[in-house]
């Protein structure tokens, strides 16, 4: 194995430490970086914008500041993938819209700024369903990416490019939203790390919107400890965003690093645990209960009678908030504008632009949420929507009263093929079964691998969920499944996926850089 | 357009019974906008500024941007509440009002729609004869002001017809507060004064709270009046029309009884009032359809999911309220008693709309009476003559300055008018204008000695008859002088002058 390939190969935890010691420089680990994206992105086309120049500048800052001695963040020097949903200033930011090709923002979201002042290098933008608005990525305007287990599988969405990227060793770091799932139904697919933190842990101040009351921004990552540490950076109060949090965060490194099970009460939710969810799916699950019990933890088993009706709910709630927030993508402004043949009055053109800037995925929730919002419907659909999810909230209460975490399975089944279900929207969104219920309920979430399912020998992956503010539980538990799991395998999942670089790779149309 | 044809208002009154509605909007003078960092050019400091230069990403409705509520925009919001009689809300939140339009950058407005931060008030009003109303009112919330279209080409300066149209988004996000009535029965016929002099209440409130410029002509103040008829003895309702545009007082009360003329004429004809907005037309002084209001108004209202609700705590409410400045009313008999004036003169000063310029004008300086003078005597025949208001075209500071350079001597009463006529046409202070133009007394008995005996010279036979008694005989002199100097002398110390001439003479 080659200098270049060991590096990529570092968990960013490791990189860190190799760089704090000086036995790497950040533009060298930069890039390896950029050497493997050149190599394998054709393939698997995580990447929508790969900014080699400016990470390169921003690798030499953080060596000159090292070598000056300047103190410098943990993660300092360490690259990382930007979901394109943050507005980056200096690099485009599409949201996976042809409705915004080619704009570049002259701000960046809070979460991109944070990551800069911490010393971290971004890549580039990863590729992502249009405006998060699906489970594959195959909603995203400028082709799907690839699930680098299978490229003829979907990597999840909406933040399969994220996953995709730390997975295909592309970047050991990346920064994903999730609204229903978007960061940990990749996770899943991908035998990576995604955590959704307690609503208002970090900023959306700079993500474009998708439902302003569902968006998370959270750590995408390989390991464990590599998203604590990210969200250690993330996380903290923004007067741009008042629904961030205030109160300080504890370290959510702190609660890896000292993970321990012994006592730890896990609840099962009843309704999360059927047939629904494929067999292999369901086996990884257990066994990983399994190993929880005999180091110390609990298993209990929890209900949530009214987590059946989360999807309704939630295909209510986010259209409606979407057809809203997506309004201002009018042409006036910025991106893409369309006059009709002849000229037309503004709006004509502010229809005509719509019309050809957004895709139907796009499209079908706009009419949706516009049709939840309309007087006569308003009580009865977004409403009602809203009761349920206050119900849902009640069922997390009841069992957070009982239990230190939740476990369900991440999603029900592993990496389905591309294209699979792309003409049916509700087998689409069933994907997100067990990850929307604490977007409507604002709590935590982790998805970490818990195997590879026998019959296909897909990644798996198990979530646990924690009470609003208690994102440490999270850390904590799967930072211990993580290190017993670890321990069986004899090392992570993911050196089991296949070395995409030994491959023969063709660039496929929609992957071309 | 056809003919649009009025009843006599008089009859229009003996057939139907007017019922008002009204809504304020005041532009709050906060430093930064309601909901983003950017400068407010609602603010007197930021005012005139180029286009689109007081904008940030959150008003111009940047994909990503997030609004963050004003603190200052709602503890003035909570004082005019307070100042209107209402409760306010101990927690309120906004909405999103969504409608697509280009002056509106997020194609939503933000808005309070069910639960706004103050509600339930009354205002007390009072008419040019003194009788006073009370006004109750519904509510009062708090929003965000839309930016401005500029319509190139076309005639009317309207977006039909027009070449195409620029956005200036500096207003978009101005903190608004929007005040509304309940229908108001009973003004009768005093309805278009009592309109306007509702509007002049808010005005005078807004300003004694320090919350707004609130100046009609900069669109400070804002109008919206809802206007409807019903038969004499009827108990339901007629259907409205809301006229908007309406941005002088003068206008408010023109609109509001043009609206009862028309409406009364339809309706006597067996016809129905559409339910629609309609625009005030200030040149004609007559209304206009706008659209019709009553499908269109889906609004697909929403709580606002970027904002946490907007909570105040009971001690803060209590020290604004503690706070408040005195009521208008209780103002004007204070005001009254402290000025000396006459019933008479004090109408004069109120029906006016000029008591709030009247008493900068005097904290600037003035005597009561000169401040009193200049504000219903020149300016407000000024106003009368462009049909503007009064308050709109001097300064109190100017009309303090052209006060005391007649007190002290250096401007005639004639000298002073045509100094004030300078400073409508925006020359400069009274000072900056006699020193431009020359206008002060002469006051150089030299120059005046000179100009007497230039004028004696050609009338020789007038310091005989002074000598013979005949005091009179020396106007012929003054005048001569008088123009002469171009009517920068000051008569009395000219005649002074001749009669000192005279007796030397002897």
């Amino acid at each position: 194995m080659s200098h270049s390939d060991e590096l990529i190969r570092l968990s960013a935890a490791e990189l860190a430490r190799r760089l704090g010691r000086g036995e790497v420089s950040s533009v060298e680990a930069t890039q390896a970086h950029l050497d493997r994206i050149a190599a394998v992105d054709g393939a698997v086309h995580a990447f929508l914008h790969v900014n080699a120049e400016g990470a390169l500048r921003a690798a030499a800052e953080v060596d000159r500041a090292r070598a000056a001695g300047e103190s410098l963040g943990e993660l300092a020097g360490v690259p990382i993938a930007i979901k394109d949903v943050l507005v980056t200033e200096g690099m485009p930011s599409t949201s996976g819209s042809k409705i915004l090709e080619g704009w570049i923002p002259p701000y960046d979201a809070t979460p991109v700024r944070k990551v800069r002042e911490a010393g971290l290098v971004p890549l580039g933008k990863t590729n992502m369903d249009e405006f998060a608005m699906g489970s594959s990525t195959e909603h995203s305007a400028y082709g799907p990416t690839h699930n680098p287990w299978d490229l003829d599988r979907i990597p999840g969405g909406s933040g399969g490019g994220s996953a995709a990227s730390v997975a295909a060793f592309e970047a050991p770091l990346a920064l994903g939203s999730d609204t229903g799932g978007s960061i940990r139904q990749p996770a899943h697919v991908t035998g990576t790390v995604g955590v959704k933190p307690t609503y208002g842990a970090v900023s959306r101040y700079g993500s474009i919107a998708l439902a302003s009351s569902l968006d998370q921004i959270g750590p995408v990552t390989r390991t464990v400890l590599d998203a604590a540490l990210l969200q250690d950076v993330i996380a903290g109060h923004d007067p741009h965003d008042s629904t961030s949090i205030a109160e300080p965060w504890p370290s959510m490194a702190e609660a890896v690093r000292r993970a321990d099970v012994q006592g730890l009460r896990i609840g099962v939710v009843k309704e999360l645990d059927t047939d629904g969810f494929q067999a292999g799916v369901r086996q990884r699950f257990h066994e990983s209960l399994e190993l929880l019990e005999r180091n110390g933890a609990e298993i209990v088993e929890v209900e949530a009678p009214n987590f059946e009706h989360a999807i309704a709910a939630y295909y209510l709630i986010l259209p409606a908030e979407a057809s809203s927030n997506l309004a201002k993508f009018d042409s006036v402004r910025f991106g893409l504008r369309v006059t009709p043949q002849g000229g037309g009055t503004v709006e004509q053109v502010m229809a005509a632009s719509r019309e050809a800037g957004f895709g139907p995925e796009v499209k079908r929730r706009i009419i949706l949420g516009t049709y939840a919002l309309s007087a006569g419907y308003y009580d009865a659909y977004y409403g009602s929507a809203q009761k349920v999810r206050t119900l849902v909230q009640r069922d997390f209460d009841q069992a957070f009263a009982k239990v230190d975490v939740l476990a369900t399975p991440t999603a029900p089944t592993t990496a389905f093929k591309l294209g699979e279900k792309l003409d049916d929207p509700l087998a689409m969104y069933l994907n997100d079964i067990a990850t929307i219920p604490a977007n409507l309920a604002g709590v935590p979430g982790i998805s970490l691998p818990a195997g590879l399912a026998p019959e296909d020998g897909l990644p798996v992956g198990i979530q646990f969920l924690a009470p609003a503010r208690q994102d440490a539980r999270l850390y904590n538990v799967g930072g211990a499944l993580e290190r017993l799991l670890e321990a069986e395998w004899g090392g992570p999942l993911i050196a089991k996926a296949p070395d995409l670089s030994t491959h023969e790779l063709t660039a496929t149309e929609e992957g071309a850089l | 357009m056809a003919r649009v044809e009025l009843m006599d208002y008089e009859q229009a009154l003996e057939l139907f019974e007017p019922v008002i509605g009204l809504e304020v909007h005041v532009e709050l003078n906060t430093e930064t906008k309601m909901f983003s960092p950017a400068p407010n050019p609602a603010n007197e400091k930021y005012h005139g500024a180029a286009p689109n230069t007081l904008v940030s990403p959150v008003c111009l409705g940047l994909p990503g941007s997030l609004p963050v509520v004003n603190g200052e925009a709602v503890e003035k919001s909570i004082s005019l509440g307070l100042a209107l009689g209402c409760s306010i809300a101990e927690s309120s939140r906004f909405a999103r009002k969504n409608y697509f339009y280009p002056d509106l950058a997020k194609n939503y407005q933000i808005s309070q729609y069910d639960e706004p931060i103050a509600f339930d008030g009354e205002v007390e009003v009072e008419l040019a004869d003194g009788r006073t109303f009370q006004v109750p009112i519904e509510r009062a919330h708090m929003e965000e002001d839309a930016g401005k279209l500029t319509h190139v080409g076309g005639a009317t300066g309207r977006i039909q017809g027009a070449e195409y149209s620029l956005v200036d988004y500096n207003r978009a996000g101005v903190p608004l507060v929007e005040i509304v009535t309940r229908p108001i029965f009973g003004a009768e016929g005093d309805a278009p004064e009592l309109a306007k002099a509702y509007v002049s209440t808010i005005r005078d409130i807004a300003i004694s709270l320090g919350i707004s410029e609130a100046r009609m002509e900069r669109g400070n103040l804002r109008c919206d009046a809802n206007v409807s008829l019903r038969p004499r003895g009827a108990e339901q309702l007629g259907t409205r029309t809301e006229t908007k545009n309406v941005n002088s007082f003068r206008s408010i009360e023109r609109a509001v009884r043009y609206e009862i003329q028309r409406q009364a004429a339809i309706l006597a004809k067996g016809g129905a009032i559409t339910q629609e907005t309609r625009h005030w037309h200030e040149d004609t002084g007559t209304t206009s359809p706008g659209r019709p209001k009553s499908d269109a108004d889906d609004y697909r209202y929403f709580p606002e999911p970027d904002l946490v609700p907007v909570v105040p705590s009971p001690e803060r409410v209590a020290e604004l309220r503690d706070a408040l400045p005195e009521p208008p009313a209780a103002r004007r008999r204070r005001l009254k008693a402290e000025w000396s004036f006459t019933d008479l003169e004090f109408q004069d000063v109120v029906n006016g709309g000029l008591l709030n310029e009247v008493a900068a004008t005097v904290a600037a300086g003035a005597s009561p009476a000169a401040a009193r003078k200049w504000w219903t005597g020149e300016l407000t025949r000024l106003a009368n003559a462009s049909e503007t208001d009064a308050a709109s075209l001097a300064s109190p500071e100017h009309v303090a300055e052209l006060a005391a350079l007649v007190e002290a001597g250096t401007l005639t009463d004639r000298l002073a008018r045509q100094v004030l006529e300078g400073v409508v046409a925006g020359e400069g202070s009274p000072q900056q204008i006699v020193d431009a133009r020359g206008l002060a007394v002469v006051s150089d008995d030299g120059a005046l000695i000179a100009a007497i005996d230039e004028a004696l010279a050609a009338q020789p036979d007038v310091l005989a008859k002074i000598r013979d008694g005949k005091v009179q005989a020396a106007g012929a002199v003054i005048g001569a002088v008088m123009k002469a100097m171009q009517g920068k002398a000051d008569a009395a110390r000219v005649r002074e002058l001749v009669l000192e001439r005279a007796a030397a003479a002897e």
